[in-house]
């Protein structure tokens, strides 16, 4: 956001073996997968259908089952119940290793007594691939993350960044059925993680591999998914693209969790609602009687006149826009967002109004 | 500079007195072999080598081999026993951790005389089934050098996020084989070795165990041969300790190398 992030071209298609045998991904499904930790139930019958080179994020705050579920995926966990299909099999009694899965984990998972081209050919070499034909593929695989030149270094002499980039590339070298990506991202610094996740989304649309992506982080999700499986509580809440969870959020939950909302009073009206003098159209559902409504920043703006009157309790520069907590007469907090032109400051007196956007609604606690 | 560290005189005296401890004996002990004649010699360390006085010595040479059998033997348990199982430990079943480690821990504080009380009917049974050859002590031995091996390998099972690493190399097409082999273990390397000369000192140095099972080993020999020759008994004990001494320096030299690395 401050300074410009540097965009890493992919080598081209030809130069490279796992550009040019890139292949059309693999369905992935769940069914009805249910899994027990003694006796927590932390998945309650997962369905998910993942289409063929689909990237699909599962996102959740933390204990929400999750990376559970991406470890179900990968074997290393046995569900109690349901089943796993990779390209329509059934692979729930597959072991991991013969499942054909590539898997970037959250902590640094490189061996650390291999160089960096043996680490990236371990899962050649694992398929009796011979030595040197091993070393060029991932040497190639190597290419892509940008990091061919690092070969012969030993993981505790790269950076984090370096090290995810690695392990992505060892992941992909096998040119695996389906990329398991367990918060890959979490361990680096900002700036690192947003170039590192663009990167991800532009190899795996040039690979074009089934790719499961678990996060914590609505942003990252957001950013670079198909389509987002939000979860809680070891159920999918709502699944669908990220413009539909953002806009028409199914349930409370998920327009809690994706995006930033403030949670404002209002009377609901059937497919309306009302929040002080606005009607606003319900994004699902109906809403009768006293509700908490979610508003998002975007949809409230200062006005010079009119509106509801509000004391400013802090404002935040974010580059081209300010945002700005204001505590209306009434005693409700709600976030707004304006051009960063309208400075505001503590205990300012501004007057804001509702845009008539479709909103989520709860009913009142 | 630390204010609380002693002074340079007090540490210079501390290590002093302590180096002495160790010292005095061990050059007493080198000044008792060397006597011979007037002045020194080296007649005593020569005798031993003597094939005039091949059948004197035999017992020492013999208990020796025993015990070098045992040693590795012993590590082989070690190696291919105590390592996979903490592993498994490690990474399917760390509820069983506390209760492992203190089953493991167990012997250091059963004094061997204990120990061959429960020893002695089942090595009745292992010589029936096994025979009473010397390499059967190992199994007791495998025993001793429990908490000492269980110690080393454990810090660097500690060191390293080997659950990760395991899975990794699952998600990468290794069967269970190739990750210990190719993974786990070298991972280990240093607490591997560690465990390994450890035990190699303790079996080497045992006593106890193999006297009261009527077994000749090293120590065992030592206290015969020193009946008839007390010299000789000097010269393998100085011989042992410089052993030992050398063990002591490889562990140091492979436990520096690992930090090293990582520090680098």
């Amino acid at each position: 956001m401050t300074s410009p992030i540097p965009v890493r071209e992919l080598p081209r298609t030809a130069e490279n073996s796992l550009l040019a045998e890139a292949g059309s991904g693999t369905r992935v499904e769940f069914r009805g997968i249910v899994k027990d930790y003694g006796s927590t139930r932390v998945l309650h019958g997962l369905d998910l259908d993942i289409a063929p080179g689909e990237f699909v994020s599962l996102l959740g705050p933390s204990g929400c089952g999750k990376t559970t579920a991406l470890r179900v995926l990968a074997g290393l966990e046995q569900a109690n119940g349901g089943a796993v299909l990779l390209g329509g099999a059934d692979v729930s009694d597959v072991p991991t290793n013969r499942r054909d899965i590539g898997m970037v984990f959250q902590s640094y998972s490189l061996f650390p007594h291999l160089r960096v081209l043996d680490n990236t050919a371990f899962g050649l070499r694992r398929r009796k691939v011979a030595r040197a034909e091993a070393a060029r593929r991932a040497s190639d695989a190597l290419a892509l993350v940008g990091l061919d030149h690092l070969a012969d270094r030993f993981p505790h002499e790269l950076s984090g960044g370096q090290q995810q980039r690695v392990a992505l590339a060892r992941a992909l070298v096998t040119e695996p059925r389906v990329l398991l990506l367990d918060e890959p991202l979490s361990a680096l610094d900002a700036k690192v993680r947003v170039q590192l996740r663009d990167e991800i989304r532009r190899i795996q649309l040039r690979l074009g591999i089934t790719t499961v992506f678990v996060t914590h982080d609505q942003e990252e999700a957001l950013a670079v998914s198909d389509r987002i499986a939000v979860m809680s509580a070891g159920r999918i809440e709502q699944i669908g693209t990220p413009e539909e969870l953002y806009l028409a959020p199914a349930t409370p939950g998920v327009a809690a969790f994706v995006g930033l909302s403030s949670l404002v009073p209002g009377v609901g009206e059937g497919s309306t609602v009302r929040v002080w003098e606005w009607s606003l159209p319900v994004a699902a559902g109906a809403a009768t009687g006293e509700v908490e409504v979610f508003l998002r920043p975007e949809n409230v703006r200062l006005v010079a006149s009119g509106g509801v009157e509000a004391v400013v309790q802090e404002s935040t520069f974010l580059g081209s826009f300010r945002r700005t907590l204001v505590r209306t007469a009434d005693g409700v907090l709600v976030r707004v967002q304006h051009p960063a032109s309208e400075r505001v400051e503590y205990d300012d007196r501004v007057r804001i109004a509702v845009d008539p956007e479709p909103v989520s609604v709860r009913p009142h606690p | 500079m630390n204010r609380l560290a002693p002074s340079r005189a007090t540490r210079w005296v501390v290590g002093i007195l302590v180096g002495a401890f160790f010292v005095v004996p061990m050059l007493s002990t080198l000044l008792y072999t060397l006597r011979g004649g007037d002045g020194f010699s080296l007649v005593h360390w020569a005798a031993l080598f003597d094939p005039a006085q091949a059948r004197l010595y035999a017992p020492v040479w013999a208990g020796l081999g025993n015990s070098l059998l045992l040693a590795v033997v012993t590590v082989a348990i070690v190696l291919f026993l105590l390592a996979p199982t903490m592993v498994l430990v490690h990474l399917r079943f760390p509820r069983l951790r506390p209760g492992f480690e203190f089953l493991v821990l167990l012997p250091i504080s059963i004094p061997a005389i204990v120990l061959v009380v429960g020893l002695a009917p089942i090595y009745q049974q292992i010589g029936r089934m096994l025979g009473t050859g010397a390499w059967t002590l190992a199994f007791a031995y495998g025993i001793t050098v429990l908490p000492f091996a269980y110690r080393a390998i454990q810090a660097s099972v500690d060191a390293v996020d080997i659950r990760t690493l395991a899975e990794a190399a699952r998600s990468l097409g290794a069967g269970w084989g190739a990750v210990l082999l190719r993974v786990i273990a070298p991972n280990l390397r240093s607490g591997l070795l560690a465990a390994s000369l450890i035990s190699v000192a303790v079996v080497l140095g045992e006593f106890t165990i193999a006297s009261l099972l009527n077994r000749q080993v090293f120590q065992t020999a030592l206290v015969v041969v020193k009946n008839t020759d007390g010299y000789a008994a000097a010269v393998f004990t100085l011989l042992a300790l410089a052993f030992a001494f050398v063990l002591l320096i490889v562990i140091g030299l492979a436990g520096r190398a690992r930090t090293g690395k990582a520090a680098s």
